[in-house]
């Protein structure tokens, strides 16, 4: 195909694509306006029967809780795929560890990488923790943890350390967070006989041992998070800190 | 709409296209980095903290570097 024959080509699907979004946005409700049932029915029926005001958290971890379960696998899966490609062979491996010398990163963005990693994983932790209570909980709290991870690297002696951590170990954390959720998963099932429903005590609402299961649900979801997100970070350096031999 | 959120929007439109305009790979991955952020303060100005949170980590940190590792791994090989 020409030059001139695509660009009509493209020209043309952009304008039926921006024709359509055009009249889908003109078909929304105003800014800030919720037209739906099913927040106002959640806002309703939460704080009694979750002992909770994080509606987000009592949705994906109980009225929801089986969309979150299949994305816990889906993000297992894709990791443990990201990982095998990744993975160093033994043949790639240099022969001699921690010849060559590498750049060391400078005295200043040690020092504050080292002085940041403490903080960020309290914060991390509070994050998982308190997902009952406050926006937040297991995603965001397991991303900022793996965060605090790539802290403790860049911190370190630099890119000596090579990785984020011991990867079975990041492994290990990340199939943790799976399995718990998943035990949780049955857990319910087996207590209830329905899955995921809560089968612990709800607790006094705005404790931090309160809301039932969701708690538990956060802090398996912060595991798997964290362990997924530092582990694709030690496969992603290993490979590009990798020398090719000669 | 909030004047704060009018004005993260359009940080994030103008943000957005400058991610599209620049054409040096190198050079994306940075400005990714700062539209990542600048989607952060929209999250927190539609008040979604939660999700302005893992926006920093992911959308700042995690998807530039992993950008830059697979560039330097690239460029090993071209050598």
């Amino acid at each position: 195909m020409t030059r001139r024959a695509r660009s009509f080509v493209a020209l043309a699907a952009l304008g039926v694509l921006g024709a359509v979004l055009v009249v889908a946005v003109t078909g929304l409700e105003p800014f800030g306006h919720y037209p739906g049932p099913y927040g106002d029915v959640l806002a309703k029926v939460v704080p009694d029967e979750r002992h909770t005001g994080q509606l987000v958290a009592a949705t994906v971890f109980d009225y929801r809780g089986f969309d979150t379960l299949g994305e816990e696998m889906i993000l297992f899966a894709a990791v443990c795929g990201c990982a095998a490609l990744l993975r160093v062979l033994r043949s790639e491996r240099e022969e001699d560890e921690g010849a060559p010398a590498r750049p060391v990163p400078s005295f200043a963005a040690r020092a504050m990488s080292a002085a940041l990693v403490g903080p960020v994983m309290v914060l991390g932790a509070y994050v998982v923790a308190h997902g009952h209570l406050t926006p937040g909980g297991g995603f965001s709290g397991g991303v900022v943890v793996a965060g605090a991870l790539l802290l403790a690297y860049a911190g370190g002696q630099g890119l000596r350390l090579r990785r984020v951590g011991s990867i079975t170990m990041l492994e290990g954390t990340e199939a943790l967070g799976a399995a718990g959720f998943l035990a949780l998963a049955l857990a319910g099932l087996i207590a209830t006989g329905a899955l995921l429903k809560n089968f612990l005590a709800l607790g006094t609402s705005g404790m931090l041992l309160s809301a039932g299961t969701i708690p538990v649900g956060n802090v398996a979801v912060g595991l798997e998070v964290a362990g997924a997100v530092a582990l694709v970070f030690s496969e992603f350096l290993e490979q590009a800190l990798l020398e090719d031999p000669e | 709409m909030t004047f704060l959120q009018a004005t993260c929007l359009l940080v994030v439109a103008v943000l957005g296209t400058l991610v599209v305009a620049t054409r040096d790979p190198l050079r994306q991955a940075a400005v990714t980095g700062i539209f990542g952020l600048g989607l952060a303060a929209l999250f927190l100005a539609v008040e979604a903290p939660d999700v302005a949170l893992s926006q920093i980590v992911v959308g700042a940190i995690v998807v530039p570097v992993l950008v830059l590792l697979a560039m330097a791994k690239i460029r090993e090989h071209d050598e």
